[in-house]
């Protein structure tokens, strides 16, 4: 058997899982990143629209800061996260910004002087300050107060993941590609690494690390239509799900997107509506500002998914052979901006629908997009229940996205989170040493490849291929973007079938291999079990929440339902999940719960949220007027951060620069 | 509506790590469905017919590069191209040239690029690296960013790679993508590279002055990249270097 020992071991090359081993690199210790792919193929490559960081750099970006940005975050969660979580990261938001421009990002930059603009269907002229050119521009994003999002064109993850990539190759850290985890080493207390296998060899062989960071994104692909790349499967997630100890952290939190082209489910980005694209009907009506008369297109994506699905269940949709869409009409920004600022949308429009999204309106509708839910892990990165398993990004459940994220914070949250995460890894790596049984080596490997042997030489009838497609549209139609009672008890018993069924997959190729056949029969019973907590959870929740929207319950239940789902699977012959409830603490957040600024206002009050409330005046009032907003922020709610990450951003607004600004 | 059609994919197989296995070409039918792509039919193909058949995707929206294969003698992005392209039906499939294959459909794209980007340093080499992350940034001229994303966009398919005669004959040859890399560091400000610095890399045979300008590189880049343009710009700054040494 191949042992292979490193420091510091991360599953997954995208954004999140190179920056924690730049971070681990840069302090030294030896580093070992394991992907399926070539590390730039990554599902990072295909953030179009930016990431949020509040720089306030341009005209509508002033004013901006940490506060504003926390704010929008808590709000867009729905109150489902985890405040101290999202005061490290609007902090360290411009931070990373800037690192990125350091490390090679060209991100799209300011032109003093005017500049039209769409908003709200109409042109209109803003001004930038001379003393703001050249420095990084931002769009608009639904959800935000300020134009936050900062951007490349609109191939932001492709500009990001490039310049982190190319980062990781001048430090020397070793991908090994192709290459898949498929169990977590460990002996109930302590994560040890994982046993992986090669795609193209088929050799089995034990990654140990001191920490292993486990950095494999989102499971939107046990849903039949996804904007995810297709390797975004969840096995990330049933890694750590199959230990029988580490808890997965609000798995029913997955978002729709509003805008994925029909019917293949790819994504254009938000940025055609942040930059003034607008939703249509079957008559051409612009139906949002009849929904949403504030936030129109630009509410938060949750919302807005929500609005199109209940327009077309007016019968407003336009049918198509696909069933309905609504159509996203870009045409108003103009051929210019559409060619420049949106290229990738107008390339999709061209190859998939052969369209010219200049004069055309893009057909559209909401598809499975993002998962909020993930590895739950605290705030440091790192597994309660399995020390030295760190988990970042969107595999993770960190968690600064609750019930709902905003647009624009997912790939913030790759290299904000894969930059703190990282140094606590580091930290993590430098405090302990290697304790390893090679015995729990043995059984972990010993029983992986009983599995695939049982696979190759046993006597299965099913078809994984089916069982696979059979998950993925129930998920389709009882766990989607409207969920009830009875349709969830379906799903949980369908997919309990389908689970009892994939013990019995038999394989036609039986190579040992490269054998996409047998990859896909390791998979499929892993994702099962991922789709399960994902369907038990929406199923046990009985409330409205962000992304999880229940007709049956559409309140919002602070009073009952202020906490996260915790999913273990301790019994490996279960059918079902463990749930476990993690409570929110109101008495210890710096924004009580409170009516988001859009969709419905009929939350449940937490009976704490008047207390805290109080409390917080109580403590501003006792700070006197002399208080500045860091010391308001530190007097409410106090956070941690690495201290290098802590010195405060610096920005035009407190420079002597903006003076003598137009 | 008109019924569908059967389209034929005749697909190169091998597995190269089976001793006992010979280079084949392989027939297979399938029913066409509206906007149906080859990144869809190989799928089908996989799931109903051979579930040994090995091909790469991961985006499967023309971003990530993964898909690259040689259609009907023409090398670009499989998970793009729809079927109805063809009016006779009939698709051949071949694995792109000048890459180590792993077996069918499938070469190692990710090895090449690896090495690649180590043999001629693709990634920002500036003044220092010690630039406070807490301060305001450096400024850059708009445009300066505007056409340095332009060069960046390059998604490491290989399709240039596959797609230059120079490449064939010449392993050593940087081919299109090492040279746009090298184009797009030599015009970002914040790179301290000078002409000559990166005349040791590419002012050779391997490099600028090996290309035959047949442009295959130009003709199928899937993100229609300038490749003429900044090759033609290289061969003029890496000229100036020799006359002004």
């Amino acid at each position: 058997m191949k042992i292979i020992y490193t420091d510091s071991l991360v599953v997954g090359a995208g954004l999140a899982g190179l920056r924690v081993a730049i971070a681990s690199k840069e302090r030294g210790l030896d580093t070992v990143v394991l992907s399926l792919i070539p590390a730039k193929r990554s599902h990072s490559a295909a953030a179009q629209g930016g990431m949020q960081a509040s720089l306030g750099n341009t005209v509508k970006g002033m004013g901006d800061d940490e506060d504003v940005h926390f704010q929008d975050t808590v709000k867009g969660s729905d109150w489902g996260c985890d405040q101290d979580v999202a005061r490290m990261f609007a902090h360290c938001a411009p931070k990373a910004v800037r690192e990125l421009a350091n490390w090679g990002v060209p991100w799209s930059r300011i032109t003093a002087g005017d500049r039209q603009v769409v908003v709200n269907a109409e042109k209109v002229t803003i001004t930038e300050a001379e003393k703001a050119h050249g420095l990084i521009n931002a769009r608009d994003f639904g959800g935000t107060k300020k134009w936050r999002t900062c951007y490349t064109a609109d191939g932001t993850g492709h500009s990001l993941l490039y310049a982190v990539d190319n980062k990781a190759i001048e430090m020397d850290i070793p991908v090994h590609e192709r290459i898949e985890a498929l169990s977590l080493i460990h002996d109930g207390k302590r994560c040890h690494g994982v046993i992986a296998r090669c795609l193209i060899t088929g050799e089995l062989r034990a990654y140990i690390g001191k920490a292993t960071t486990i950095a494999t994104g989102g499971y939107g692909r046990i849903y039949e239509v996804s904007t995810n790349a297709i390797i975004c499967e969840g096995i990330g997630q049933a890694l750590a799900l199959d230990t029988g100890v580490a808890a997965l952290g609000n798995m029913e939190a997955v978002q729709f997107h509003p805008t994925a082209i029909v019917p293949v489910g790819i994504l254009t980005t938000e940025g055609c509506r942040g930059d003034g694209g607008l939703l249509r009907d079957k008559d051409g009506h612009r139906f949002m500002p009849d929904y949403e008369p504030e936030k129109k297109e630009l509410a938060s994506r949750d919302v807005v998914s929500r609005r199109m699905t209940e327009h077309m269940r007016k019968g407003k949709g336009v049918d198509s052979p696909y069933g309905p869409h609504l159509w996203l009409d870009i045409t108003l920004l103009g051929r210019k901006h559409v060619e420049t600022n949106l290229r990738e949308v107008k390339e999709i429009c061209e190859n998939f629908l052969g369209i010219d999204p200049a004069k055309d309106w893009i057909p559209v509708r909401p598809t499975q997009h993002y998962s909020m839910g993930g590895i739950r892990i605290n705030a440091t990165g790192e597994s309660p229940q399995l020390a030295g398993l760190f988990s970042v990004g969107e595999a993770a459940c960190w968690d600064m996205h609750g019930f709902n994220r905003l647009g624009g914070n997912s790939l913030a949250e790759t290299v904000v989170g894969g930059m703190i995460i990282g140094k606590y890894v580091a930290d993590f790596c430098e405090k302990n040493t290697l304790e390893i049984n090679t015995q729990v080596i043995d059984d972990t490997m010993s029983k992986l490849q009983g599995e695939i042997d049982e696979l190759l030489v046993g006597e299965g009838t099913e078809n994984v291929f089916d069982i696979k497609l059979a998950m993925q549209r129930i998920m389709m139609d009882y766990v989607g973007i409207f969920r009830n009672g009875p349709e969830l008890e379906k799903a949980v018993s369908e997919l309990k079938d389908l689970l009892k069924r994939s013990k019995n997959i038999g394989l036609k190729c039986k190579k040992r291999h490269a054998n996409p056949e047998l990859v896909e029969a390791l998979r499929v019973p892993r994702m099962l079990r991922v789709a399960l907590t994902v369907a038990c959870g929406a199923n046990a929740r009985t409330e409205s929440r962000g992304a999880h929207a229940r007709e049956d319950y559409p309140q919002r239940n602070d009073k009952e339902w202020l906490n996260r789902t915790l999913s273990t699977w301790p019994d490996e012959n279960a059918l079902e999940p463990e749930l476990h409830y993690e409570q929110l603490d109101v008495m210890k957040m710096e924004l009580p719960p409170g009516y988001r600024g859009y969709g419905n206002d009929n939350a449940v009050a937490h009976p704490d949220t008047a207390a805290r409330e109080a409390q917080i005046a109580d403590i501003l009032a006792k700070l006197g007027d002399d208080a500045d907003r860091f010391d308001k922020q530190a007097a409410i709610m106090p956070f941690e951060l690495p201290e290098t990450l802590r010195p405060r951003n610096e920005r035009l607004s407190d420079t002597s620069l903006v003076s003598g600004e137009k | 509506m008109s019924s569908p059609r059967t389209i034929s994919f005749d697909i190169f197989r091998y597995d190269p790590q089976d001793p006992n296995d010979k280079p084949k070409m392989v027939t297979y039918e399938i029913t066409e469905a509206p906007g149906m792509t080859v990144f869809i039919a190989l799928n089908l193909l996989r799931e109903q017919q051979d579930p040994s058949l090995q091909f790469d995707f991961v985006c499967r929206a023309g971003i990530c590069g993964s898909c690259a294969m040689v259609i009907n003698g023409k090398p670009t992005l499989a998970c793009r191209t729809l079927t109805a392209n063809f009016p006779d039906g009939k698709i051949k499939l071949m694995p792109l040239p000048g890459f180590e294959l792993i077996g069918d459909l499938s070469v190692n794209t990710g090895k090449f690029m690896r090495e690649l980007a180590e043999r001629l340093q693709l990634w920002l080499q500036p003044d220092s690296n010690d630039i406070d992350i807490h301060r305001l940034e450096n400024p850059m001229d708009p445009a300066e960013a505007a056409k340095l994303y332009e060069l960046e966009r390059c998604v490491e398919c290989g399709v240039c790679v596959s797609a230059c005669a120079t490449k064939q004959m010449k392993d050593t040859f940087v081919g299109a993508v090492g040279m746009m890399k090298i184009a797009r560091f030599e015009m970002d400000s914040r790179d301290t590279r000078t002409a000559e610095d990166f005349y040791h890399v590419i002012g050779n045979q391997d490099g600028v002055f090996g290309c035959m300008t047949l442009l295959g590189c130009q003709d199928a880049c899937p993100k229609d990249l300038p490749h003429m343009q900044q090759i033609a710009y290289l061969r003029r700054k890496m000229a100036q270097t020799i006359v002004s040494c």
